[in-house]
């Protein structure tokens, strides 16, 4: 099966673990290429190249400083995968929350029987 | 400490759940292998579980199936791989209906004054398989999404988002 463009949307962008690197260090602030290089130990074309496909899918967008380019999150784009996980992650904490209650149910279980 | 439960993707083929528990760690690796108390947590009470085998050796099955009120049953199975209660279970998961491929299951209890915290590592054999795994527990935000869709298909006096 051919794979999805990296640039078709945000899940396929952020599959590379490059990427994910790159989203994370703009999460903390915005950075510029040569910054985004130095931090990961990137060389700056590859750096470009990541940013460039983050870019397409409006993940990352940037501005201008003097001769510099500064790049930084768009924190929204990523909603998407938010609400992808959002199901599962209701699943798992309402089947613990119930796990929890079975835990509850017997520790009072067991103090009755103790005291 | 998390009381509530927290869901990461370390990977492109893994999905870690976190939660801890007030309650020592022996109890929980109880509630967590004993068909009794999973029938009480696996699945909520509009889908009960009408089976739940568990044969708690090195090789041996488990498998659980649950069935709602409409009458469809979702099943899911394997078999373990290793067992060291009550800090480690390893198993094979496996869904009734789907690929045939099996994801490797860890649970890791670690017990701290009096508390337990579970780490639930799911390792599935491709990206796709995890992808499939999570979408299959979106039929529960599957529900909930197309309850908001009627919500906003009903004539209300608010205002729209445009």
């Amino acid at each position: 099966m051919a794979r999805a463009a990296t640039t078709s949307d945000v899940f396929n962008a952020v599959a590379e673990p490059c990427r994910r690197e790159i989203v994370q260090a703009l999460a903390v602030r915005e950075r510029s290429v040569g910054d985004l290089a130095q931090e990961l130990e990137l060389s700056q074309p590859v750096v470009s190249k990541h940013l460039a496909v983050l870019r397409a899918v409006d993940l990352v967008d940037s501005r201008t400083d003097g001769r510099h380019r500064i790049y930084r999150l768009v924190p929204s784009a990523l909603l998407p995968m938010e609400e992808w996980l959002d199901g599962f992650r209701h699943l798992w904490r309402k089947r613990l929350e119930r796990f929890d209650a079975v835990l509850v149910e017997l520790r009072s279980e067991s103090a009755e029987e103790g005291g | 400490m998390i009381m509530d439960a927290k869901v990461t993707l370390p990977s492109d083929t893994e999905i870690v759940i976190t939660r801890t528990f007030d309650a020592p760690r022996e109890v929980v690796f109880a509630v967590w292998t004993t068909p009794e108390y999973v029938r009480r947590w696996w699945t909520s009470p509009d889908a009960p579980l009408i089976v739940c085998e568990i044969d708690l050796r090195v090789g041996g099955r488990w498998r659980y199936v649950s069935r709602n009120a409409a009458g469809v049953e979702l099943g899911w199975y394997g078999s373990y791989l290793e067992i060291d209660p009550p800090r480690r279970l390893v198993s094979t998961e496996g869904f009734e209906g789907g690929s045939g491929a099996e994801a490797i299951t860890e649970l890791v209890l670690t017990e701290n004054d009096a508390r337990t915290t579970m780490i639930i590592t799911v390792r599935c054999p491709t990206r796709e398989h995890r992808d499939d795994l999570i979408s299959s527990g979106t039929e529960v935000g599957l529900n909930r999404s197309l309850r908001r869709i009627d919500a906003l298909l009903q004539p209300t006096p608010t205002k729209e988002y445009s």
